[in-house]
Formats: C-alpha cells, sequence, structure tokens
C-alpha cells in the first residue's frame, strides 16, 4: 500500500511533465494536422535553457531559490518559445499547402537538427544541475521503515503544471485569441473571412507549445539532475504517445493522457522491469491505435456540418 | 460600393472564371443566378481572395483589393455568409457571433448582439447550443447574424435559401430586404430561387459557365424568355 502510494506520487510528477509536453503536440495537430516531430527537442532545449539560466542567475548574484526558479522559468519559456517560432516560420511555413509528408519528413529533419545542435554547441556528455530544492514530506511510514516521501520538488512540479493547465484551458475556452486558435481548428478559410489572420494564430500554437514544454524542461532538469541532448527523443515520444491516449486534437485529452502515461510508467518501473518500462509506454501507443485510434477523449468525426 | 472587371479564376488547370465584370451599387441588392457549377459561389470566394483571381481587378469603394489579404478584406466592409454556411461546429452560437464581431469595435457588440437576436430569435433560445447541432435553417440564420456582426457595408450571401422549408426562406427574405433598408447594407446575393431573388433585387446578373451572360433589372430578368425557360421552369 505504502509502496503503491510512493508510485502514484512518482506517477503524477511524471505524468505532469509528459501532459506539458503532450499539449504542444495537441495543439499543432489540431491547428495544421501536422505531428511535429521536432517538439521533443524544443522540450530539450528546454532542459538546456534551465541549466543556461540557472548559470546567469548565479552570476547576478540571485541566491533566494524561488526567485532563480521563476528566473529560470520565465527566461527558459522566452527562449524557447522564440525556438519554436523560428521553426515553425522557417521549416513548416514554407511547406504549408503541400503534401502532408513534405512537412513531416521537414520535421524530422529539424528534430535531427536540433539534437546536433545542442550536442555541437554544449557537448554529449551529460550535464549536471545541482540541487535546488531539497527535502519533502514523510507522508506515511511502514512498519518496516520504508517511508513515503513527497518532495517538495514533486509539490512544486504538480502545483504549477495544474496551474498551467487550467490557465491554459481559460485562454482556449474564454478568451478571444483562444476563440481564433479554436476557430482556425475548425475552418481555416471561414476564420479568415471573418478577419483571423490565421498565419498569425498558427505562429502563436508553436509560441504557447514551446513555452509549455520548456516548463517541462526546467522541472525535469531540477528533478533528475541530469540531461543531455538526446533526452527529447524519448520524451517526445512518450508524450506523442500521451496525446495520441489521450485523443489527438483534445487539450484535456493531452493533461489526461500525460498523466495516465507517467503513471502507467512509474507502477510498471515498481512491479514489473524498470529495464522495459519504454516499453510499456509505447505498447500502449500501439493498442490505442489499433483499437482506439481517436483516443479516450477524442471522437470520432461525425459532426453535422 | 464594388467592382469585378475581367476576374479570372482557376482551380489549378481548370479555368472557372473566364473574366467576369459585375458592378454593385450603394445601398442596391443585386443578384446573380446561374446553374449549378456556373461560378457563383467561386466569384463571392475571389473578391474575399480564396482562391485568388489570377488575371482582372477586383475593387472596393474606388480600392483595389485583388491581392489584398484575406483576413484584411472583412475589415475593408465585406462580410460573407459562404456556400455551406461553414459554422464552426464546435463552438457555440454566441461564440460564432463572437467570432463574427471579431473586427467591429467592441463596444458595439452588445447592440449587434441585440440586433442580430431581434432579426433571428431563434438564435437567442439557442445561444448556449453548439453551432454543429443546430438545424439546416438555423444555421442558415447564424451564418447571416454572423456576418451581420461585423457591420459590413456590403454583405455578400451565398445560397441562403438552400434547403430551407418555404416558411423559412421567406423569413430570410424579408431579413435581406430589411438588413438592406433599415441599415442600408448594400447586399450582392447568389440564389438558386431565381424568383425570389429577382423579385427582391434591383439588378441581377445570369452567369453561364464561368461567363455574364445577361444583366438587367430584376423586373427585366424576370419577364425575359430564356431565363423563365432556364432558371424559373416548375419554379415558385
Ligand atoms: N475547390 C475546387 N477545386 C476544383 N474545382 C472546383 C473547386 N470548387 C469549385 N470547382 C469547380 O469550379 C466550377 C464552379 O464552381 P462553383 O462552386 O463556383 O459553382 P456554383 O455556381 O457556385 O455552383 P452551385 O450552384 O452548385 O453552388 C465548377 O465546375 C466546380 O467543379
Ligand atoms: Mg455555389
Amino acid at each position: 500500500m505504502e509502496y503503491f502510494l510512493q508510485q502514484l506520487i512518482n506517477g503524477l510528477t511524471l505524468g505532469a511533465i509528459y501532459g506539458l509536453i503532450a499539449i504542444g503536440y495537441t495543439m499543432v495537430y489540431g491547428i495544421i494536422g501536422m505531428i511535429n516531430f521536432a517538439h521533443g527537442d524544443i522540450y530539450m532545449i528546454g532542459a538546456f535553457m534551465a541549466i543556461i539560466w540557472f548559470l546567469v542567475t548565479g552570476l547576478l548574484g540571485i541566491t533566494w531559490v524561488p526567485l532563480a526558479i521563476l528566473v529560470m522559468l520565465v527566461l527558459s519559456m522566452i527562449f524557447t518559445a522564440t525556438y519554436g517560432w523560428t521553426i515553425e516560420r522557417f521549416a513548416y511555413k514554407p511547406l504549408r499547402g503541400s503534401q502532408r509528408l513534405a512537412a513531416l519528413i521537414s520535421a524530422i529533419g529539424m528534430s535531427i537538427f536540433l539534437e546536433n545542435y545542442v550536442q555541437l554547441l554544449q557537448g554529449a556528455r551529460v550535464k549536471p544541475l545541482q540541487p535546488m530544492v531539497q527535502g519533502g514530506i514523510a507522508v506515511m511510514e511502514r512498519a518496516d521503515g520504508f517511508v513515503v516521501n513527497l518532495s517538495y520538488l514533486q509539490i512544486i512540479i504538480m502545483a504549477l503544471t495544474l496551474a498551467l493547465m487550467l490557465g491554459f484551458s481559460q485562454l482556449i475556452s474564454r478568451t478571444e485569441l483562444g476563440r481564433r486558435q479554436r476557430a482556425c481548428e475548425q475552418d481555416q478559410t471561414m476564420a479568415a473571412l471573418l478577419g483571423v489572420d490565421v498565419d498569425r494564430t498558427i505562429s502563436i500554437t508553436f509560441v504557447i507549445g514551446a513555452a509549455l514544454a520548456a516548463v517541462a524542461g526546467v522541472m525535469v532538469t531540477l528533478y533528475y539532475g541530469v540531461i543531455d541532448f538526446y533526452i527529447g527523443f524519448l520524451a517526445g515520444l512518450k508524450a506523442f504517445t500521451a496525446a495520441v491516449l489521450g485523443g489527438i486534437g483534445s487539450i484535456t485529452g493531452a493533461m489526461v493522457g500525460g498523466l495516465l502515461i507517467g503513471l502507467i510508467e512509474a507502477y510498471w518501473s515498481a512491479y514489473f522491469s524498470v529495464e522495459y518500462k519504454d516499453v510499456a509506454a509505447f505498447s500502449i501507443l500501439v493498442l490505442v491505435l489499433i483499437f482506439r485510434p481517436y483516443g479516450i477523449l477524442g471522437k470520432p468525426e461525425i459532426e453535422k456540418v | 460600393m464594388l467592382e469585378v472587371e475581367g476576374v479570372h479564376t482557376y482551380y489549378g488547370a481548370i479555368e472557372a472564371l473566364k473574366g467576369v465584370d459585375i458592378e454593385v451599387r450603394e445601398g442596391e441588392i443585386v443578384t446573380l443566378i446561374g446553374a449549378n457549377g456556373a461560378g457563383k459561389s467561386t466569384l463571392l470566394m475571389t473578391i474575399c481572395g480564396s482562391p485568388r483571381a489570377r488575371r482582372g481587378q477586383i475593387r472596393l469603394r474606388g480600392k483595389d483589393i485583388t491581392q489584398a489579404p484575406m483576413h484584411e478584406i472583412v475589415r475593408q466592409g465585406v462580410a460573407q455568409s459562404p456556400e455551406g454556411r461553414r459554422i464552426f461546429p464546435r463552438m457555440t452560437v454566441l461564440e460564432n457571433l463572437q467570432m463574427g464581431a471579431m473586427t467591429a469595435h467592441p463596444d458595439n457588440f452588445e447592440r449587434n448582439l441585440g440586433r442580430a437576436f431581434e432579426l433571428f430569435p431563434r438564435l437567442k433560445e439557442r445561444q448556449h447550443q453548439r453551432g454543429g447541432t443546430l438545424s439546416g435553417g438555423e444555421q442558415q440564420m447564424l451564418a447571416i447574424a454572423r456576418a451581420l456582426m461585423s457591420e459590413p457595408r456590403l454583405l455578400l450571401l451565398d445560397e441562403p435559401s438552400l434547403g430551407l422549408a418555404p416558411m423559412v426562406v421567406k423569413q430570410i427574405f424579408q431579413v435581406i430586404e430589411q438588413i438592406n433598408r433599415e441599415e442600408k447594407v448594400t447586399v450582392f446575393l447568389v440564389e438558386q430561387n431565381a424568383f425570389h431573388a429577382l423579385r427582391l433585387a434591383d439588378r441581377g446578373y445570369v452567369m453561364v459557365n464561368g461567363r455574364i451572360a445577361m444583366q438587367g433589372t430584376g423586373r427585366e430578368l424576370l419577364a425575359d424568355e430564356e431565363v423563365r425557360t432556364a432558371y424559373l421552369e416548375g419554379g415558385h
């Protein structure tokens, strides 16, 4: 029971991170019908940004940890969002209107480019970040001394993710920006007829997706303490699986899918085998694609138009 | 108000408009009739920039808009209720209307919304329902109301009576007339329902195979033998 609870905490933390990345996949898919294979690498860039801005906060003499983390988050979001915008502008926008396969290949190329770019600039070895947030709460203790621990960092990750997701859902459902975004998802020509700048809305989608992935990147760097240029590949695939599991195109689906993948991974490594934890996530991808390709919250297209 | 001059539009290699000239003057209701596939919808969409005219010129109050970005054209005072209505299916009625109001001044929103609900009381009852779940007639009302939310000077309507019960058709035509008389909105109306349209319109054009084959006042065209046999036989 105690062990189960510990895995629940770990799984939710991991799931929060996957969920944040998955939103970027699902939004881009929703608006231009393309799987942005470079999105995992955007997340990786966000993780490297965390280390870079950590060093800068050190140089600036910011020693108060909450402020340092805030500065790291905000700057990483801004700079990673710039990467997101640039990639869309130069790798995808020129291909709009051509075959879907062209954009997909461009995305894969972009992914390889980003990995090599970071490897060249930052080296191939893992980068460490010293622990910034330590300690936690002992939730429960078993007779044999096993302690269920909820670390402060886990609390931060879950709370921040929750706040971002709530804020983001409000943005999409309540604001003019959100309406424009949804209008472009549903009918771009009609949106343009009503005065929506479709290109700009697509750019904003990439910017938002990248900013959320940057948060995930910063959190992962704080959580694991080490990163390398290759982390975007696996995390990206898992977040993509989360987006498909939740129903690609559905934002709530991406969040739910992320949490599920995190939990599955945590329990799988706890009760079966750590070595094969990635297999669990991808078996799910295969099963979902075969039996419920529109995911848990997605709907098969049956709308009257 | 609107001048279309020698416009050619293509879909790939297919020439859908083969040199179209049309003029719509301020305050008029002008109708365009023609058989299926004549190019009527293509003309309305070309005016709004998608597809683009490959040759020719489109002017709005003297200003050349042939190459203007699509999302800028509505800011010049042109709104369209397009073929197929194109309601955003996963947005509520209210949200669809908010989309229509995007380019209008926010201060006028409540007034324009009240006006839309006055013209189509059905929409008020259903304002929180999703667009995709409305009936065909309700969707048509929403498409027209949405176009009006931008406070257009020129309203382009593509077959607003298509597939609707005679009662609803009558209501829609009444609203078109009302908008034109009371709000001085110029109307360019594409219709299969030639009898109704020509009776309502000040002037009309007949399109055949991507070209304007005939033009005249509504009365003249209604009386014309060719028009009667081609577009009115068995009608009304
Ligand atoms: N997206 C498209 N791609 C290729 N051809 C098209 C496209 N849209 C229309 N066409 C062709 O252009 C021609 C004109 O079509 P358009 O829709 O303008 O006709 P219409 O007069 O509006 O007909 P209807 O009364 O049936 O609505 C038709 O031959 C049609 O097949
Ligand atoms: Mg048509």
